[in-house]
């Protein structure tokens, strides 16, 4: 199947002719697949911010293409409007970018925009709210008399009512606590389900991705370091550790028990995988 | 406590609520001495209450019942609030709030200036203060140019350079990357061990409370459990219950001990947890 959305040696240049010139994205490729749920992660200074800016046309690239479904998405720059309809971008603490009147009229302004009206504009804000978690009784409120966990879930909600054939998510659940990190994964992971749109997760948590998504893309210095199922990633967690990136905490106990002569399967990194291949150790008798 | 910096006896706080509604309590009657030169996490999920109690500690917010004394003066008293507020100095969640100049050592001279500090003594706190969050080659930058993780640790040079007793951090590390989080535990740590200011952290990331001295638990405006790192992140079933996880390595032993394994529940870190783990498996 075709890929939804293709990189291809993608450059981005900051500052080009000034003293400060810099490429923060530098001959990238790679593919996203239809429905996927793909996990981005690097350090800060990676490329991960403008490499995502690039996927709705916020940014041009330097040189190289982002094709959309097979197009150039600078193919009509005068229609690079509806590739942000296709593809949704959640900010960082989207919260901020409240302003309407109501929790109601919020979420309605990005597909109000989008020219729908009437019946299914309402059945989308509906729908979305009630994807994060927004009660029918809060639709009605000011925004700002939400806390701040209930305010994302809100702007979360604005883009998710445009249903964008790609949603991508910088940093969803930053500042939040573990609770309410839970609770909107959660709300996100059924968005995926229910509406089997693809979805990209920039995150800097390697255990909130290892738990969540299909496939990772780990950026270091404005190029893919590497890419694969959390498995095949983990799997490699010298070559994450060298480049200065964190592995999950249980694969580090993993490979600490590698090192103490204990056959444990390498790319395991979620504690319930830890605790069924040690159970199999234990049950197989013989440990080093 | 024989030498608390902190002390506070049966503190309530309500926040003010809108006309015709029952004001609802944030602290519901704490009582806490925080030991002089001690290196104290308080954790909780949002809404315990935690960040509340941070801000009573140097006046941002003054009780509505008891008392909150630091270095032995009560908050409550508005001769002493200058004098307090140089005894325990805050540091808050977003660091481009915290910044008002164009360069960094003139941002962490701000203080200082304000309190008159002759200017040689200024140009010796402000070099120390920078030494000490490791930050001393960044001295003529401008912040604005700084990462997130950087621009925390300017802020709380701000503060050190004030040389207060006590420095309180109110989730000061909840907008960071995880290196950014690391950069800055380091600094707050050299801090404590070098000069012997007395540090409260405030976060819901368990793992910044592994090398506390003392972690505190809030929960619905009360202190749930107080002990060390080691006795509080054993309690598995109580924190899961207060909406706060364990480290996987200790949910891995936990398991392991369902399962029949003879593992302790106290190895936090992922060495410890391996040493654990492979012991039990050779007996």
């Amino acid at each position: 199947m075709e890929p939804i959305l293709q990189i291809q040696h993608l450059t981005h240049t900051y500052g080009v002719g000034t003293p400060f010139q810099r490429s923060a994205v530098e001959d990238m490729s790679f593919d996203v697949r239809d429905g996927e749920f793909l996990g981005v992660i690097g350090h800060t200074g990676s490329g991960k911010s403008t490499l995502i800016q690039h996927l709705n046309g916020l940014l041009r690239p330097t040189s190289g293409r982002v094709l959309l479904r097979g197009k150039d998405i600078w193919a009509e720059p005068k229609k690079i409007r509806d590739v942000r309809f296709q593809v949704g971008l959640v900010f960082q603490y989207p919260e901020y970018q409240l302003f309407e009147e109501t929790v109601y009229k919020d979420i309605a302004f990005g597909p109000t925009n989008q020219g729908l009206t009437g019946a299914e504009l309402d059945r989308r804000v509906r729908e979305a709210a009630r994807l994060v978690g927004v009660r029918d009784d809060q639709l009605d409120k000011s925004p700002f008399e939400l806390s701040g966990g209930q305010k994302r879930r809100v702007a979360l909600a604005g883009v998710m009512a445009m249903e964008p054939e790609v949603l991508v998510l910088d940093e969803p659940t930053a500042g939040l606590d573990p609770a309410g990190r839970e609770n909107l994964m959660a709300n996100i992971r059924d968005y995926h389900r229910n509406k089997k749109r693809t979805i990209i997760l920039v995150s800097h948590s390697m255990d909130e991705i290892a738990r969540n998504v299909d496939r990772i893309l780990v950026l270091k210095s404005g190029h893919v370091l590497l890419q694969g199922t959390p498995a095949e990633v983990f799997a490699r967690a010298e070559e994450l550790l060298s480049a200065g990136l964190d592995v999950p905490q249980v694969t580090r106990v993993a490979r600490a028990l590698r090192e103490r002569g204990l056959a444990i399967d390498p790319a395991v990194y979620t504690v319930e995988a830890l605790e069924r291949e040690l159970t199999a150790l234990r049950e197989g008798g013989a440990s080093c | 406590m024989e030498d608390a910096i902190i002390e506070t006896k049966d503190l309530t706080f309500s926040y003010p609520a809108d006309e015709g509604e029952e004001p609802v309590p944030a602290l519901r009657g704490v009582d806490l001495a925080i030991e002089r030169g001690s290196f104290v996490v308080v954790l909780g999920h949002n809404g315990s209450g935690k960040s509340t109690l941070a801000k009573t500690f140097n006046g941002v917010l003054l009780p509505t019942g008891g008392h909150v004394y630091v270095d032995g003066m009560d908050t409550a008293d508005e001769d002493k609030l200058l004098a307090i507020r140089r005894t325990v100095g805050m540091v808050f969640q977003n660091p481009d709030n915290q910044i008002v100049a164009n360069v960094v050592e003139e941002d962490v001279a701000f203080a200082p200036e304000n309190l008159g500090v002759p200017t040689e003594e200024i140009r010796r706190r402000v070099d120390e203060a920078l030494r000490l969050v490791d930050m001393s080659a960044f001295v003529r930058h401008a912040p604005h140019l700084l990462s997130g993780g950087q621009k925390q640790r300017i802020a709380i040079a701000g503060v050190i350079a004030m040389e207060p007793a006590c420095i309180v951090l109110d989730e000061a590390t909840a907008m960071l990357d995880p290196v950014g989080r690391r950069e800055v535990l380091t600094a707050v740590h050299r801090l404590n061990r070098e000069r012997g200011t007395t540090v409260v952290l405030i976060t819901h990331h368990m793992n910044e409370a592994e090398d506390a001295d003392r972690v505190i638990v809030m929960d619905d405006g009360r202190v749930a459990m107080d002990g060390t790192p080691r006795e509080i992140f054993t309690r598995v079933e109580e924190l899961r219950a207060m909406g706060l996880t364990v480290p996987d390595t200790v949910d891995l032993l936990d398991r392991l001990r369902r399962d029949g394994w003879d593992v302790p529940l106290d190895a936090l870190t992922a060495e410890a947890c391996a040493d654990a783990v492979f012991a039990a498996a050779n007996k």
